[in-house]
């Protein structure tokens, strides 16, 4: 999947996150993250982005997060979101998501 | 034989008496009197000085003292900055402030602290900056921590000697006569401030409503108090209390508080004439509202409700089904109100709330007390100090006086906060002791202290979702993941003491 334009989702709500992704200029993978809960979960979203992003096939991005000390499956249909709409998708392939 | 000043022979020793001090005249011995007869125009004694810097100057305040605060006023308060200010002004080092809790309005005590104006904090709690500072290691003394009861423990026992009470009073006259629930800085009750009035060495009101002699009726009596320094303003009153607090609407809330009451109605300790303390979080505030309905269904009243009063205890009070109202500290205008106006809702101070070493505090005689947690572990210990990160945000209160005193204390607290689990393996810091907590109450179920075998017999039969306090834990962790454990410094930044005088747990540096 390839980044044409900054997608963005999510809100800054408690338990919600604000994830926006764009291509990264360098052609690689950087992550941007704040939490309120960095010390305790910090490495773990890290870990999770990545593994998302792995799993769409980006390899280019820079990926902003602004958590605010969202659950695992909220992070991942945040980041999923952004992606597409970064990447210009508009046709979900629903039974993979 | 000798003539005293009334010119009447008086041995100088009388068998089977002390030493005989013969008199020396009326006014010469009795410092606080009118020195001349004869003028009316009243009252002509008063205590009152222009300014703090008077009143800190004839205080004595000086290097390395212990002062004195209170925390009514809450986020409200001015005074402790006020006063803090004018110290610092004169130049004046290495003060220990007990305060009996300090809140997110204390942010400029930073300053204080680093410039070495403030060496110690002793109190129940503090918020904000100032407890991130803490938290940073930004003082070398560890804080103490203690519990509502402790506070009035240690004063009372000689432990904790104030040299100078600051203490802020909404309405005063100018003898000292003060209470906290008329004027525009209205709080309520001044529970802590009164232990700290009968014991201080010093006592200096602050006050920005003087009023006509005698101020009556009184929480703080004239034969304590020193000093009067009227101001223009003590507290900010959108700040000194929640306007009122609403019902909430959090179905999550309203869930916990349902089970809660369900709870209560079935442990065994809800009967006619029950006691009760609920707290005023929004979890409590909804379960006094169940459990009006559970006392109008089964024709109960409670006898008294006791600690932290709001609005609904008051509303329950003025419709006849709590009799009377022990109030230590008054959190919204409708508990300020009814402090002032209500017959049985009495006033009653820190110790006789809460000391366990006192020869009775009203603890002792509560039935049901429910109460928060920022974490709870396996074993039931409760933190409400440090949040998940390890940095201090909270306040011991009465938590661990309660939790003690009471037939049966009940936690209420959501399983899960963001992705922070509440029940974990090993709370942060114990600030309640878990052999004193017998249920905890979350929205994905109950579970009670294997220590009370006899309430877990009464609940089980009654359609209550019970879970051992493991399988809470599982349940959570499931959800949120396994959180790192939070990394800390070498050095201790608080000591937390438990009621009883004795440490139960250190708070580190935390690291960045």
């Amino acid at each position: 999947m390839e980044l044409i334009h900054t997608g963005k989702a999510g809100t800054l709500e408690s338990s919600d996150v604000l994830i926006s992704v764009k291509t990264h200029p360098e052609n690689k993978i950087e992550i941007k993250l704040k939490s309120i809960v960095e010390k305790r979960f910090g490495r773990h979203i890290e870990k999770l982005v990545r593994d998302i992003l792995d799993e769409m096939q980006v390899s280019s991005a820079l990926v902003d997060v602004d958590d605010r000390s969202a659950l695992d499956c909220v992070i991942r249909a945040r980041l999923e979101t952004a992606l597409y709409r970064g990447a210009g998708v508009q046709t979900y392939h629903w039974e993979e998501l | 034989m000798a003539n005293n000043a009334a010119g009447r022979d008086i041995p100088a020793r009388i068998k089977g008496l002390p030493e005989i001090r013969p008199f020396e005249g009326a006014f010469k011995n009795t410092p606080l009197v009118r020195k001349q007869k004869g003028s009316r125009s009243l009252p002509r004694l008063n205590k009152i000085v222009d300014s703090i810097e008077q009143a800190v100057l004839k205080s004595g305040v000086q290097d390395g003292m212990t002062i004195s605060f209170h925390h009514h006023l809450r986020n409200g308060d001015m005074v402790l900055n006020m006063v803090m200010d004018v110290i610092a002004n004169l130049g004046l080092k290495d003060l220990t402030i007990a305060s009996s809790s300090l809140t997110d309005a204390h942010t400029p005590l930073i300053t204080h602290i680093k410039q070495g104006v403030v060496r110690r904090l002793i109190c129940s709690g503090i918020r904000g900056e100032l407890a991130e500072a803490v938290s940073h290691g930004v003082l070398d003394t560890p804080v103490l921590f203690h519990s509502h009861g402790g506070r009035a423990r240690m004063i009372e026992a000689g432990e904790l000697q104030i040299d100078v009470a600051f203490l802020a009073v909404p309405s005063c006259d100018v003898y000292g006569n003060a209470n906290g629930y008329t004027g525009p800085s209205a709080c309520g009750s001044l529970g802590y401030a009164k232990v700290d009035a009968v014991h201080a060495a010093k006592v200096v009101l602050i006050t920005d409503n003087l009023v006509e002699y005698p101020n009556t009726p009184f929480s703080i009596h004239q034969d304590h108090v020193d000093l009067i320094v009227p101001v223009d303003q003590i507290g900010d009153p959108q700040g000194i209390s929640a306007g009122s607090l609403r019902m909430t609407r959090n179905p999550r809330d309203i869930l916990i508080a349902q089970y809660a009451s369900h709870v209560i109605e079935h442990s065994g300790y809800m009967e006619d004439g029950f006691s009760i303390q609920t707290g005023s979080g929004s979890i409590s505030l909804a379960v006094t509202q169940f459990l009006r309905d559970v006392m109008l269904r089964k024709n109960y009243t409670a006898s008294f409700a006791l600690g932290g009063v709001t609005g609904n205890i008051v509303t329950l009070h003025e419709e006849g089904l709590i009799k009377r109202i022990l109030d230590v500290q008054s959190f919204d205008q409708e508990a300020i109100r009814s402090i002032a106006e209500n017959r049985y809702h009495t006033e009653i101070d820190a110790s006789y709330y809460a000391n366990p070493h006192n020869k009775g505090c009203a603890t002792n005689k509560i039935n049901v007390v429910v109460l928060s947690a920022m974490e709870i572990d396996t074993d039931f210990n409760v933190n409400v100090l440090t949040g998940s990160d390890g940095v201090i945000r909270g306040a011991s209160g009465g938590h661990s006086d309660t939790a003690i005193g009471s037939g049966i204390s009940i936690v209420v607290a959501p399983l899960i906060r963001g992705r922070t689990a509440t029940v974990v393996d090993r709370v942060d810091t114990i600030i309640t002791p878990g052999e004193t907590v017998d249920v905890l109450v979350t929205d994905h179920g109950v579970a009670v202290n294997p220590k009370r075998r006899d309430i877990y017999d009464r609940l089980k039969t009654k359609h209550l979702p019970l879970y051992s306090i493991e399988q809470l834990k599982q349940k959570a962790e499931k959800v949120t993941g396994v959180p790192e454990p939070v990394q800390f410094e070498d050095k201790i930044v608080g000591v937390v003491e438990y009621r009883d005088g004795t440490i139960i747990d250190v708070v580190y540096q935390v690291k960045d």
